[in-house]
C-alpha cells in the first residue's frame, strides 16, 4: 500500500529513479510506517540524488514517526478543561449574537431597511382628551409607531392572512364592499361626498376617518372660536360669523350619517362615517383597502383625502417629558380643545411659527391676554410674520400690527434649547433671549400624511410632498387625491401642492365629479385668505410666494384714511393717539424707505421669471376675487401693472370701515 | 400726487384716487368660461343645479331622493298655484324627514301654507351664487323658487 501510495505521489517523469531508490530504504524499515509522500516529493523535485549531507529517509521517517508514547496525556479534570473550553466558546458566542443584534438595531434605526408589515394589534384610536394630565396625542402616535416596530419581529405575517382569522372571530361593522370608499373625514372628503351625491343621488359613500369626529372646517379654530363670547357655544364648537349668524365648525350633525352597517341596504344610498379607524394599506389594482383593525374593504371608486399631520420641530421632540407635556401641536378639535382650556389658567403662552396658522393664533390669544393679562411670545426665523407669503415691506407692517395686538412678536430667532424650570418651560433663542412660559404652542408646518403611499406603492412627489397625481387628480385607476395630500397638476400654474381650505373643497368637489365620470382637469383657481384683527385683512389666489418679485399698487393714504383720522374721529382719547405717534416714531430709525409707509388697501402682484402673473394679493380689498381670477388666468404678461391695478377699483371702499371680510369666506 | 418706491425686488405704487379713476389701458382677456361661473340654482339649460350650496345638505342627506323628487316635480310644475300637483313627492318627503328631527328641524309647514306661501311671490327671481351660511330652510327655498 505504501509502495503504492508513493507511486502516486511522485512526479511521472521521476518515477523510474524512485522505484530504484526507494525499494533498498523500504526494506531496511522494521515496520510499516506511512511515509508523508510530500517531503519525499519534495525531495524527489530535482531529477538528481538528495544531496548526501540530507537527513536520509528513513531517519526522516523515523524522526517523524508517530507512537504510542505521543498520545496525549491528561493533566488535570477533563471537566475542568472542559467548563473552560467551554466557557470560552460561550463567550465567543455572545459576543457575536450581540454583534450581529447591533448590527441589525443599527440597520433599522437608520432606515436602511424598511419592513412593509403593520400590527393591527397595537392600533389605538386617538383619545379625544382635553385635559393636560396626558402626554399630547402626537406623542402618543409617534409612540404608536415605536411600539409597532419594537413588535416588528414578532408580527411580521403577510397582511393579507392575518386578518382573515380576525375576520371570522368578530362581527364585521363595516361593510365588506363600498361603492365609492373615501379615506379621510375633512374638508376634501366633505366637498367630494357633496359632488357625488349631487351628481349619483342614490350612492352609497363609506368615509373612513382616523379622527373621532364628523368633518368639520379648520380656519375657526384659528380665528373665530377664540373671539366668540359665549362659553357654551364654544364647547359645542360653535362660533360668530360677522353677520352674527351662529354656525357649527362640523360641516353635518352625526345624525346626517347613515350606518355602516346598513349602508349597502339602503335604497335610496347614503353616506356612511367610520371614526377612528385608519387605512393602512390600499391595493390599487385590486381596488381593496385594509384597515388598522383588521377589516379588508372593497371598492369601486376611491378617495384619498388624508390631508397632513403638524410638523414638529427636532428641539421639541427632544425635549423633556415636562416640556413635550406643555407643548401642543395646533391642528385639530382636540387641540383647540386643549389649548382653550390650558389659556384659561395660563399666565403666559409662546407661539412658535410665524406663518398663517401661527400669526392668527398670536392675534386670537394676544387679543384674550388684553383682557385677561395672558402674555403672549411669538419666535419665528423669517424677519416678519407671514415672511413666506407677503413682500418684506408688507411683513414687517403686518409684524407691528400683531405687535400692537399684544403680542410679543420675537422675529429672525430660532429656539435653541428648551428647558422646565419652577414650573415653566424655558425657552432660548439663538440670539440668546430666553422666555418662560406656561405653555407652547407649535405651528411650524404640515406634512402630508402619505403613510398610505409608502405601503400601497403609491408615487410621492419628491419636491412637494404629498402623493403625486395627475390635473384630473387621478392617481390610478379608479383612485383620486384631493385636499392637503395631493400634489396634483395645475393646468395653469404648474404642479403644485396648497394646504388651503378652499383649495380642500374645490380639489373634493373636483375628485368627487370625477369620480361620477367627469374627467375635468383642476381649472377653477382656489383662493385663500387670513386675517389679523380688525386692520389687517387679506385675500390671495395663485402663487403668493415672497421669494418672487412683486409689483404693488397702494391707494394712497389721505389724511381721512388712516386709522390715526379714524381714532381722532371718534373721539378717542388722546393717549391712544400719543401711543400710536410713539410707536411710528420709533420705527422710522429704520433705514428702508417703505417702513414709514402706511399700507391702508391695495393690490399686490405676483410675478414669475416670464414677468407673467401668478398669484395676486388683495389687500384689505374685498368683493374683487372674480376680478383677480380674472387677470390671474390671462397672465398679463405685457401689461403694465399699473394699468391692472385700476381694475380692482381700490377706492372703492374707505379703509377704516367694519367691512365683512370673513363673511363669504368663511362659509364658503 | 402718485409715486413709486422701490426696495430689492419688490416695487410698491401709491396712487391718488384721481389718478386711479383714469380708465384702465390695461387688455385683460376676460374668458367667459364656463367652469368659471356660477351656475346658481337653476342651470343654464333649465334643470336644476344639485351641487348649489344653497342647497346645503338637502340634496345629500337621508332625505336627498325624496327631496329631489319633489323639488323637481315642484320645478317643472305648470299647475296654478306651482306645485299643487306635487302632493304624493311632498308627502314622501315630509315622512322621511319626519324620521330625522334633528336634521331637519324646519318647523312642520302644512300642505296649504306651503302652497300659498310659494303662490305669494311671482316676481323674477335673482338667486346667484350664495355662500353656504345662507341655506335656505324648506319654506325659503319653494318660496324663491316661486319667483321665478
Amino acid at each position: 500500500k505504501m509502495y503504492r501510495a508513493h507511486m502516486l505521489a511522485c512526479r511521472f517523469p521521476a518515477k523510474i529513479q524512485c522505484i530504484v531508490r526507494r525499494d533498498a530504504h523500504l526494506l531496511c524499515l522494521k515496520s510499516p510506517i506511512f511515509i508523508s509522500p510530500v517531503s519525499l516529493l519534495a525531495r524527489c523535485m530535482s531529477s538528481h540524488e538528495t544531496p548526501a549531507h540530507w537527513k536520509s529517509t528513513k531517519q526522516i521517517c523515523l524522526e517523524n514517526k508517530s507512537h504510542m508514547n505521543f498520545l496525549p496525556v491528561p493533566e488535570g479534570s477533563w471537566q475542568e478543561n472542559y467548563n473552560k473550553r467551554q466557557k470560552k466558546w460561550n463567550i465567543m458566542l455572545l459576543a457575536s449574537v450581540a454583534a450581529l443584534g447591533v448590527t441589525c438595531f443599527v440597520l433599522y434605526k437608520s432606515g436602511s431597511i424598511y419592513l412593509h408589515t403593520y400590527d393591527y394589534r397595537k392600533f389605538q384610536p386617538l383619545r379625544s382628551d382635553a385635559l393636560l394630565a396626558a402626554s399630547p396625542d402626537k406623542e402618543e402616535t409617534s409612540s404608536r409607531i415605536n411600539t409597532t416596530a419594537s413588535s416588528l419581529l414578532v408580527s411580521e405575517e403577510d397582511t393579507s392572512t392575518s386578518p382573515s382569522c380576525e375576520e371570522e372571530a368578530i362581527v364585521r361593522d363595516i361593510p365588506a364592499h363600498a361603492q365609492y370608499m373615501i379615506i379621510g373625514a375633512g374638508t376634501a372628503a366633505f366637498g367630494a361626498f357633496r359632488a357625488i351625491k349631487a351628481r349619483d343621488p342614490k350612492a352609497k359613500i363609506l368615509i373612513v376617518g382616523e379622527e373621532n369626529s364628523v368633518p368639520y372646517m379648520r380656519p375657526p379654530l384659528s380665528k373665530e372660536l377664540w373671539f366668540n363670547e359665549d362659553k357654551s357655544e364654544v364647547e359645542n364648537m360653535q362660533f360668530r360669523q360677522w353677520n352674527g349668524k351662529k354656525r357649527s365648525v362640523y360641516y353635518e350633525p352625526k345624525e346626517f350619517f347613515a350606518d355602516p352597517k346598513k349602508l349597502n341596504t339602503l335604497v335610496n344610498g347614503g353616506i356612511a362615517l367610520v371614526k377612528g379607524r385608519k387605512v393602512v394599506k390600499l391595493d390599487a389594482g385590486n381596488k381593496t383597502v385594509w384597515l388598522s383593525t383588521g377589516e379588508k374593504v372593497t371598492y369601486d371608486k376611491c378617495l384619498i383625502a388624508t390631508g397632513g399631520k403638524p410638523r414638529n420641530l427636532p428641539i421639541l421632540a427632544n425635549a423633556s417629558p415636562e416640556v413635550k407635556e406643555r407643548t401642543v401641536l395646533y391642528r385639530n378639535i382636540e387641540d383647540f380643545k386643549r389649548l382653550n382650556a390650558i389659556v384659561e389658567t395660563a399666565g403666559s403662552v409662546a407661539i412658535i411659527g410665524g406663518g398663517f396658522l401661527g400669526s392668527e393664533l398670536a392675534c386670537a390669544l394676544g387679543k384674550i391676554g388684553q383682557k385677561t393679562g395672558l402674555k403672549v411670545y411669538q419666535i419665528f426665523p423669517e424677519k416678519g410674520n407671514m415672511g413666506h407669503v407677503l413682500p418684506e415691506y408688507l411683513s414687517k407692517w403686518t409684524t407691528r400690527k400683531v405687535g400692537k395686538e399684544g403680542v410679543d412678536v420675537m422675529p429672525e430667532q430660532v429656539v435653541a434649547s428648551t428647558a422646565f424650570q419652577d414650573g415653566k418651560v424655558v425657552l432660548t433663542t439663538n440670539e440668546g433671549q430666553s422666555v418662560c412660559v406656561d405653555c407652547v404652542v407649535a405651528a411650524v408646518g404640515l406634512e402630508a400624511n402619505v403613510d398610505l403611499a409608502r405601503s400601497s406603492n403609491l408615487e410621492i412627489d419628491p419636491v412637494n410632498g404629498g402623493f403625486l397625481v395627475n390635473a384630473e387628480l387621478e392617481a390610478r385607476r379608479d383612485l383620486w387625491v384631493a385636499g392637503d395630500a395631493a400634489c396634483f397638476y395645475d393646468v395653469k400654474l404648474g404642479r403644485r401642492r396648497v394646504e388651503h381650505h378652499d383649495h380642500a373643497v374645490v380639489s373634493g368637489r373636483l375628485a368627487g365629479e370625477n369620480m361620477t365620470g367627469a374627467a375635468k382637469p383642476y381649472w377653477h383657481q382656489s383662493m385663500f385668505w387670513s386675517d389679523l384683527g380688525p386692520d389687517v385683512g387679506y385675500e390671495a389666489i395663485g402663487i403668493v410666494d415672497s421669494s418672487l418679485k412683486t409689483v404693488a399698487v397702494f391707494a394712497k393714504a389721505t389724511e381721512g384714511d388712516t386709522p390715526k383720522a379714524v381714532v381722532e374721529a371718534t373721539g378717542d382719547n388722546l393717549r391712544s393717539e400719543a401711543r400710536e405717534i410713539q410707536s411710528l416714531a420709533g420705527d422710522s430709525v429704520k433705514k428702508s424707505p417703505l417702513d414709514t409707509e402706511d399700507y391702508g388697501k391695495g393690490v399686490v402682484f405676483y410675478l414669475n421669471q416670464q414677468k407673467t402673473v401668478v398669484g395676486i394679493l388683495l389687500w384689505n380689498t374685498f368683493n374683487k376675487m372674480s376680478i383677480a381670477r380674472q387677470v390671474l388666468r390671462d397672465g398679463a404678461r405685457n401689461e403694465d401693472l399699473y394699468e391692472v391695478a385700476k381694475l380692482f377699483d381700490l377706492y372703492d371702499t374707505a379703509v377704516g370701515e367694519e367691512e365683512p371680510p370673513a363673511a363669504e369666506k368663511v362659509s364658503k | 400726487m402718485s409715486y413709486c418706491k422701490k426696495e430689492g425686488k419688490d416695487e410698491v405704487i401709491f396712487a391718488t384716487r384721481e389718478d386711479l379713476d383714469v380708465p384702465s389701458t390695461a387688455i385683460i382677456n376676460f374668458v367667459e368660461d364656463e367652469a368659471d361661473q356660477q351656475p346658481g340654482l337653476i342651470l343654464p339649460n333649465g334643470n336644476i343645479n344639485w351641487e348649489c350650496p344653497c342647497l346645503g345638505g338637502m340634496a345629500s342627506g337621508p332625505c336627498g331622493v325624496e327631496f329631489r323628487n319633489a323639488f323637481t316635480c315642484f320645478h317643472h310644475s305648470k299647475a296654478d298655484p306651482k306645485g299643487s300637483d306635487c302632493f304624493e313627492a311632498f308627502l314622501c318627503m315630509q315622512d322621511c324627514m319626519g324620521n330625522y328631527p334633528e336634521l331637519y328641524p324646519a318647523p312642520k309647514v302644512s300642505m296649504s301654507d306651503e302652497l300659498s306661501q310659494m303662490s305669494a311671490g311671482q316676481e323674477g327671481m335673482n338667486l346667484e351664487e350664495v355662500a353656504g351660511d345662507e341655506e335656505k330652510t324648506m319654506p325659503d327655498l319653494f318660496k324663491t323658487e316661486g319667483k321665478s
